[in-house]
């Protein structure tokens, strides 16, 4: 299975531990991930003016340069990048004016058709591999590590043009988690927003936010969060200071990246995944639950 | 099309037998001719038998209901046959030629006396449908003890000696001999040269509701659910008990337009009565647990009828029900309580209510079979599947097809007083036929709305 792969700023210089696992999970899985040719930025937030369409310009040339290249399908680990992306070209289907004066702006030797499509690795690890094939391939598997799959806006919203999964009930990651060997806890937040970009400008607004969802997951049971977003990661992990600070009674839970967990099931080596870097440090937990030892080179 | 040979037959078909079916019968026949009336179900009665009071006047449904059911189970001029189901129909208006599929009860009900001994003594245990699935019946069954015809039937899926070969007590302790295991189901034909078509309808299915739960949270239950809590002779004796862990409810949270006027994601339409109903399940809910709170979720409330309104101020004014106006976003547990997340938009703020349980006014939908037997007539449905009028301002209770009338809830959500009114609106056409053919039997069918 060979797709091309859209890596985005955030996965290629913050979150490289993201970035790294999610190629060799995937490599594990048989999947090769083929990096886009001259990506460019997504432009991190889907235009909320479509009839600007200089906007949809920049990620509308992600998908000309997948069909240019070949390819049917872009494979995106970063949930906005794949929110943006999608929402894209949903846009430039349902639009076939605004696509035309795309075309006309781009000025490439073939116009775009909207022929693309633009899925996420969750979609790619589910439904093309298989869980089936998954639950094979986890050894030494997760050893029922208990994780809580949080999924956010962008992975569900908005439903139709997103459509991976149910937002008000979605599954697809903790089906993936399980097939890893997790335990995944049952909690009532999955797909609430932590906040997102409010931690820049205003904590106070998101703290309480990403506190419903940490708290609920942890009062479950957690151990771990797992989540495809970098922003929501950050969001997430970095607030655990002032929490513990503001609530006396707060546990911190290790918030992972879901491609991180495979590569801990698969035995992979997790050397790149960058987790000395995030601020609750994943390794206690994991080494508690058994799943940093017995660890293989990929 | 060749014109029928023979005269046109003044016998009427109805098909479901909830009220709108009943009156419709009882009109037909009190006016001296004989009615086929077909219902899918052991016992006849409809959704109103699973009602605990009706609104605005709280009559105790299954005391206004019963005196129906019984002449309906007694009139020399109803052919009853309940358990079955319409399976083909063929023909033109004055000659239709019914097929009907009788199940196979397991009970030969013409020597059954009712007694209930098997009943009683069957050690099966199912979820019951009739209420809900919060109360259990046994595998030999009556949908309850004022069931007419009060006969039982046997579920074979979970029967014992259907389903491992041993058991026979009923067939054992029944003194007349009637268990009948191996009975098969029946094929009659019936002419009839009118039909009226009132199938009623069901809910939209909870577990489509994500955002509620989706049919997960144990004490999140739908109106219907709730009128089984407070129906005397439900499952709690009329007791409001959560179904989680059986205590009584101190904080219940009603949510009105569970998927109706929902145009994106479920029903674009509005229920029309589960403003009403939730009004009435409200009040009910403060007179039986009086240091309960009662919390309302509405858009608007719909209280179109006669002494409606007046019934939804009492429920406001004396019995401190606290109306909320806005949407309700989630629902999720958390430990023993059902949370509730809404908005307030009178007061502009978001709401968080940690409530006992949770009911969803879902919203009325037609039933699925419904579009099949229309499909069968040759007679139109909506969008949604509901039942078509000839004409939606002057001929509400005909359809395209002149001799094939619809009535009920089948037609679209209504309450108990509209249904009625127009059970008794499409007896009335039938009748009017029925005397033209007798006035003019030589007179070839020519359509009448
Ligand atoms: C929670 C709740 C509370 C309510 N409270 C009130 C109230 O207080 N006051 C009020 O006025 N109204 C109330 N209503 C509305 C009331 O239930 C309906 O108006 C009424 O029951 C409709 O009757 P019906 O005969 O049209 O349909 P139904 O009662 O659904 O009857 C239809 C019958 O047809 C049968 N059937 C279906 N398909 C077939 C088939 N293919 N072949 C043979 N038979 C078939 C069914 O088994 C059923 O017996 C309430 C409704 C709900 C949901
Ligand atoms: S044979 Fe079936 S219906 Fe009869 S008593 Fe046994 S389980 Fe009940
Ligand atoms: S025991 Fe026999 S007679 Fe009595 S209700 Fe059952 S089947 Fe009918
Ligand atoms: S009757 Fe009331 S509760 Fe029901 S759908 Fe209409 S507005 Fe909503
Ligand atoms: S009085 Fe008339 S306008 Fe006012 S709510 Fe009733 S129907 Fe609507």
């Amino acid at each position: 299975m060979r797709y091309f792969y859209f890596p985005g700023c955030t996965l290629e210089t913050k979150a490289v531990g993201f970035n790294r696992s999610a190629k060799e999970a995937a490599g594990a899985l048989g999947v090769e991930l083929v990096t886009l040719p001259e990506w460019n930025c997504c432009g991190a937030t889907f235009p909320l003016s479509t009839d600007n369409v200089l906007d949809l310009a920049g990620p509308a040339r992600n998908l000309v340069s997948t069909a240019e290249a070949g390819g049917d399908t872009l494979a995106v680990a970063c949930a906005t990048c794949f929110n943006v992306l999608r929402r894209t070209n949903h846009f430039l289907r349902k639009h076939p004016d605004t696509l035309e004066k795309l075309n006309a702006f781009l000025e490439r030797p073939q116009p775009y058709a909207g022929q693309v499509e633009v899925r996420h690795l969750l979609d790619i690890f589910v439904h093309d591999v298989g869980l089936e094939a998954i639950r094979r391939r986890a050894v030494p598997g997760l050893g029922g590590l208990r994780v809580a799959a949080y999924y956010g806006c962008m992975l569900l919203r908005p439903a139709d043009e997103i459509a991976l999964d149910d937002p008000e009930r979605p599954g697809i990651m903790d089906a993936l988690l399980a097939a890893l060997g997790a335990e995944v806890v049952d909690y009532p937040h999955r797909g609430e927003c932590c906040g997102a970009y409010l931690t820049v400008k205003s904590p106070e607004a998101s703290m309480p936010m990403s506190y419903r969802i940490l708290s609920a997951a942890g009062r479950a049971g957690a151990q771990v969060l797992a989540t495809a977003c970098p922003l929501c990661q950050f969001n997430l992990d970095w607030l655990q200071a002032r929490l513990r600070q503001q609530y006396a009674s707060y546990q911190p839970l290790p918030v992972m990246y879901f491609t991180q967990l495979m590569g801990l099931a698969f035995g992979l080596d997790p050397a790149g995944y960058g987790f000395e870097q995030h601020y609750v440090d994943p390794r206690p937990a994991l080494a508690q639950a058994g799943v940093l030892g017995g660890i293989r080179s990929p | 099309m060749e014109r029928p040979a023979r005269a046109p037959i003044a016998h009427a078909l109805v098909i479901g037998a909830g009220i709108a079916g009943m009156q419709a019968a009882l009109d037909i026949a009190n006016s001296g001719y004989p009615v086929t009336l077909v219902e899918k179900l052991p016992s006849i009665g409809g959704r109103m038998a699973q009602l605990s009071e009706t609104f605005p006047t709280l009559d105790c449904a299954q005391c206004i209901l019963t005196p129906r059911t019984v002449e309906v189970g007694r009139h020399p001029n109803i052919h009853l046959i309940t358990y079955a189901e319409v399976e083909d129909i063929q023909g033109e208006p004055g000659h239709f030629r019914a097929r009907i599929r009788r199940r196979a009860a397991g009970v030969r009900w013409d020597i059954c006396t009712g007694c209930g001994a098997c009943i009683e003594k069957c050690p099966t245990r199912v979820p019951s449908d009739f209420d809900m699935g919060l109360g259990r019946r046994k595998a030999i069954y009556t949908l309850s003890p004022q069931a007419v015809p009060n006969k039982p039937v046997i579920d074979k899926e979970h029967c014992r000696y259907f389903t491992q070969g041993k058991c026979r007590v009923c067939e054992k302790v029944c003194p007349t001999g009637a268990i009948a295991y191996d009975q098969e189901d029946e094929l009659l034909e019936i002419e009839a040269g009118a039909i009226i078509l009132a199938t009623g309808y069901e809910l939209y299915d909870v577990t489509r509701l994500g955002e509620y739960g989706a049919g997960q949270v144990p004490d999140v239950i739908s109106g219907l659910a709730f009128e089984r809590l407070l129906s005397a002779s439900g499952p709690t004796a009329g007791k409001i008990r959560r179904p989680s862990d059986g205590r009584e409810p101190k904080e219940v949270v009603f949510v009105q337009c569970a998927g109706s006027r929902d145009p994106e994601k479920a029903m674009p339409y509005c229920s029309t009565i589960c403003c009403m109903y939730t009004a009435k399940h409200a009040m009910l809910y403060r007179h039986r647990v009086p240091d309960g709170q009662a919390y309302v979720f509405y858009i608007d409330i719909r209280t179109a009828g006669r002494r409606y309104e007046e019934f939804l101020q009492r429920a406001v004014e004396e019995d401190r029900v606290l109306y909320l106006r806005g949407k309700v976003s989630r629902i999720f547990r958390d430990g023993e309580k059902v949370v509730v997340w809404g908005a307030d938009t009178l007061s502009g703020q978001q709401v968080e209510i940690a409530a006992d349980m949770v009911v969803l006014a879902t919203a009325i939908v037609p039933r699925p079979e419904t579009r099949r037997l229309a499909e069968m007539l040759g007679i139109e449905v909506d969008a949604h599947g509901f039942l078509r009028e000839a004409n939606p301002n002057l001929a509400p209770v005909s359809t395209c097809r002149p001799g094939v009338f619809i009535a009920g809830t089948a037609v679209g959500p209504r309450d108990i007083p509209e249904t009625v009114a127009q059970a008794s609106a499409a007896a009335a056409k039938v009748l009017s036929l029925f005397a033209r053919w007798q006035l003019e039997p030589e007179v070839e069918y020519a359509g009448q709305s």
